[in-house]
């Protein structure tokens, strides 16, 4: 029986053979979903925040683009997942309020996107594929077996990228 | 005072919060039947430092659709604040303010689409809730605080507390929820996320005489 492990917010989790990870309504915090695709290990990151430098309080290494997908790739390869071979799909990102204010806070989806590309790109990570943006929540499913990434949204068709 | 993080607040910070939380709570809900015309019961309001996990569970589940009004403060107090609500009491309480012009029951309030005019009109009641409990926050605290034009975000609950959460998340791992439950003769359930910056913490819990 395959099963499908919840991810949390400013969490991560990591899978192997027909189970699948998903975590529920993404706004702007970002999926990240990587996978080995030779031994279908793989994992998914729920991000919130695209710096763990720029704020004091960043223990929680998984709330932070950086440090986030560092440790996600740590685990895959961890177990058993080969570090050269590893790919990814990200999601989310959105915009959820329309602001015309200041503060950097509103566009904290569109920093979440790029911080992330930046440090996938920094581990030579290629994205495979991205659904990001928008005005938006995002529920997502990753099957690292497939490397199928299920994206549904409220009033869309459910779409896989 | 400047390292102060959500993890230290003391038990005497939370009965001042969930005092505030009750007196705004109470005024929104005045204002709330004042606006619908009829009796609103209230209960006391739970006051909870969240982790991020938690979050989802406690209003019922990432997925499920909710309706949330997100405002900005300014003034003395800077930050932003979310009123957030089920899909169905949105339809309910819409309904109730056009004299049941949208002719919706239970059974049908869930699925029901909101037009621009429901939208005005939920974007209306929050505005007039919002208010009401800024207004409390302000006459308790002597702080000048002016909120923002509303808006209006109709989405997965998971996707719509993120913004909150995000901006909590820049203080801490935690996130501090004022959860109301409302009921005339259908129980409401409604949530309050007020995110100060943590200068404006200092200053209501200084002004309130804790600190």
């Amino acid at each position: 029986m395959s099963e499908v492990i919840k991810v949390g917010m400013a969490d991560l989790k990591t899978c192997r053979g027909d189970d699948g990870v998903t975590t529920l309504g993404l706004g702007s915090c970002v999926g990240i979903a990587i996978r080995d695709p030779a031994t279908g290990i793989g994992g998914l990151a729920h991000i919130m925040l695209p710096d763990s430098t720029e704020i004091k309080n960043n223990t929680n290494r998984p709330k932070f683009a950086d440090t986030g997908i560092e440790d996600l790739v740590k685990e895959i390869v961890k177990m058993g997942g080969n570090r050269s071979r590893l790919v990814a799909k990200i999601a989310g990102g959105a915009q959820m309020f329309a602001f015309g204010s200041k503060t950097d806070m509103i566009r904290v989806g569109d920093r979440n996107v790029l911080a992330s590309k930046k440090k996938l790109a920094e581990l030579r990570i290629p994205i495979l594929a991205e659904d990001t943006g928008k005005t938006y929540g995002r529920t997502v499913i990753f099957y690292p077996k497939s490397g199928d990434f299920y994206i549904r949204s409220v009033g869309m068709p459910e779409k896989v990228i | 005072m400047k390292d102060l993080s959500m993890e230290q607040l003391t038990q005497e910070y939370f009965d001042v919060l969930r005092e505030l939380g009750n007196i705004g709570a109470g005024n929104a809900t005045t204002a709330l039947a004042q606006m619908i015309g009829c009796k609103v019961d209230m209960s006391v309001p739970k006051v909870r430092l969240l982790e991020f996990q938690e979050l989802g569970e406690i209003v019922g589940g990432e997925d499920q659709i909710m309706v949330s009004i997100y405002l900005q403060v300014e003034g003395d107090i800077e930050g932003s604040m979310m009123f957030i609500l089920s899909k169905s009491a949105a339809a309910h309480l819409v309904n109730k303010l056009m004299c049941g012009m949208l002719g919706i029951d239970e059974m049908k309030a869930e699925e029901y689409t909101f037009g621009e005019m429901e939208c005005s009109a939920i974007k209306e009641v929050g505005n007039i809730i919002t208010g009401a409990y800024l207004n409390a926050l302000s006459g308790l605290t002597n702080l000048k605080i002016y909120p923002s034009v509303p808006q209006l975000g109709i989405d997965m609950a998971g996707a719509l507390l993120s913004v909150p959460a995000i901006e909590f998340g820049i203080l801490g791992d935690n996130i501090l929820l004022i959860q109301t439950k409302f009921s005339d003769d259908v129980e409401l359930d409604g949530y309050f996320i007020l995110i100060p910056d943590m200068e404006s913490y200092e200053k209501i819990l200084t002004t309130l005489g804790v600190m």
